[in-house]
């Protein structure tokens, strides 16, 4: 774990999990999907300033090839990456039930035991629930990646 | 935490401190290292005993009430009124106008003056580090009256040297709009060189002061602009009072913005005529404790002394460029001193919504993103960026704890 002074500093344990700052600092299928097919969206927190692209292309109704570009802080990127990891192969109904159960988990909802496997490293995001500024931060790949499903970004 | 400081001799910050009953709060378990003035200050007992005094004491409403309370308020309105004036070094007390911030007061010149004046073609001269308060409404009135935007350019450090408004300024030259100091990059621009110039087009001057009437001497004869915005909450004053200065001839060539009592003189079922300034642009029942306040706040102000604050805050931003300077990875943005008591940074690695997170827990409060300065963070090629901006409260020690925590982040982030 990251060495930091003993005292106020659970919290930030508890948002800063490792599986973040790997993922922050090894981000998973960054990049562009290109060709037939593909499709990209674009999206923007008003409140920081954060971009984030994120394309996908469908085979044989399921989500073929997912990936993103962008900039931003370590929640917001490390949730774009744990999203492309979760949604790949998944078809759009159980991209946008997984979504729905990832907001709800940032709203401080507890995830039932039968879903936690699921949820996979996902579950590593829960403690931005505490952290209500950084919600916005957590949900941005996700709102672009139900857009590129046709899906639109609920609740934002 | 009241340490002392270089020019401490002339400002006793530890007695200064204790006016603040906030700064004694803990936050996570640490002393508050309150450190985000640029976007309120904390509020001295002074002012919110002024407020509170008006509720508690001589509440009525200003101005046409024939009873004691009635008077007495109106008596401190219009005394706030004449404290504020002083203070700016305006002559005549009409000049200013009570609004709520200085986003109002920018709208009301944009909206009221501009709207009304501004022709398909006229130009309308602004920065590229404006804070979108004087951005925005300029452009909303130019896309309604088919004026043109143009934008002086900034040294390669963020600075303003006045040859640049030379450079966009032309025979359709309307207006000329510009902040005192950019709430992003410290710049403190030449106001009076600037008006001298704009003036000698015909063009309006217009100053967004909110960033250094609280931290330097301003004196609006001196600066010779036309119209200057502030807000009392960064000033140590409360939320939701502002104040658009203006010269009073100019402000009587304008109509209101807003309809509705006070504002006028005599009305028909079909008319009505306008009170004389300021009251024609005060519609309504304006925020009588707020205007109280800001002229205890004003008072707390003199009182410390403006020369001596801006010699405080000037030695803090030096100490705190340097500090900041010798950790690995930490780029500064904004021009070297003389500047605003602010500095903006980012730390290679670490994001600035992060690193302000890693900070909270340590109880340092700065702020992280784009500071409502959208273009100037894109032309600086971030997205976002973290400030630490000072008041005449803060410390060495502070930049001081504020230097540690960053140092923590840079090793939470392993950057």
């Amino acid at each position: 774990m990251p060495d930091i002074r003993a005292g106020g500093d659970d919290q930030l344990e508890e948002l800063y999990r490792e599986v973040i700052l790997d993922h922050y600092r090894r981000p998973r299928n960054r990049g562009c999907v290109d060709g037939d097919g593909a499709v990209a969206v674009e999206l923007q927190n008003p409140t920081c300033g954060d971009e984030i692209r994120v394309s996908a292309r469908m085979d044989e109704g399921r989500i073929a090839d997912l990936r993103f570009e962008g900039r931003g802080c370590s929640i917001s990127m490390a949730s774009a990456s744990l999203m492309t990891e979760a949604l790949r192969g998944r078809t759009p109904r159980e991209a946008i039930a997984m979504s729905a159960r990832f907001k709800a988990m940032l709203m401080g909802e507890t995830i039932p035991e039968a879903e936690v496997d699921e949820m996979g490293d996902l579950v590593a995001l829960s403690g931005v629930a505490r952290f209500p500024v950084r919600v916005k931060c957590a949900t941005l790949a996700w709102n672009a990646v139900l857009r590129t499903l046709g899906a639109g970004a609920d609740g934002d | 935490m009241a340490g002392s400081t270089a020019h401490g001799e002339a400002l006793d910050v530890s007695s200064l401190r204790a006016r603040f009953p906030i700064l004694e709060r803990r936050v996570h378990g640490r002393p508050l290292v309150y450190l985000d003035n640029a976007a309120t200050t904390q509020k001295p007992v002074e002012v919110l005993e002024a407020e509170q005094g008006v509720y508690l004491r001589y509440n009525a409403n200003v101005h046409r009430a024939i009873h004691a309370l009635g008077e007495e308020a109106t008596a401190a309105y219009e005394g706030a009124r004449a404290q504020v004036a002083a203070f700016i070094g305006a002559r005549d007390p009409r000049g200013i106008v009570f609004l709520r911030n200085a986003t109002e007061a920018l709208n009301l010149v944009a909206w009221a003056w501009g709207r009304r004046r501004l022709r398909a073609g006229d130009e309308i001269v602004l920065t590229p580090m404006e804070h979108h308060s004087n951005l925005v409404p300029w452009q909303m009135v130019a896309r309604e009256t088919g004026a043109r935007l143009r934008f002086m350019a900034l040294d390669e450090r963020g600075a303003l040297d006045p040859d640049a408004l030379d450079a966009v300024l032309g025979p359709r030259t309307r207006v000329v709009a510009f902040t005192h100091c950019s709430n992003v990059l410290g710049t403190i621009t030449p106001v009076a060189e600037l008006c001298r110039r704009a003036r000698a087009v015909g063009a309006l001057t217009v100053v967004d002061a909110a960033q250094s009437v609280p931290h330097l001497p301003v004196d609006v004869e001196a600066l010779g602009c036309d119209f200057l915005a502030f807000s009392g909450h960064k000033m140590y004053g409360p939320m939701g009072i502002g104040v658009l200065w203006g010269q009073p001839r100019r402000l009587e060539e304008m109509d209101p913005f807003l309809g509705g009592g006070e504002m006028i003189l005599r009305v028909e079922l079909e008319e009505a005529t306008w009170n004389a300034i300021p009251y024609k642009f005060e519609a309504g029942t304006p925020n009588v404790p707020g205007a109280v306040g800001l002229a205890a706040a004003v008072a707390f102000l003199r009182a410390a002394g403006m020369e001596a604050l801006a010699a405080h805050e000037a030695a803090l931003t030096t100490y705190a460029m340097e500090r900041l300077g010798t950790i690995p990875g930490v780029t500064i943005y904004g021009p070297p001193a003389p500047r605003g008591a602010l500095v903006t940074f980012n730390v290679e690695g670490v994001h600035p919504h992060d690193l302000a997170q890693v900070l909270d827990q340590e109880g340092v409060a700065i702020r992280a993103g784009h500071h409502c300065a959208q273009p100037l963070m894109r032309r600086l090629g971030v997205v976002a960026t973290a400030r630490a901006s000072f008041a005449l409260y803060n410390t060495t020690a502070e930049v001081d704890a504020l230097c540690g925590a960053i140092e923590r982040a840079r090793e939470f982030f392993h950057a």
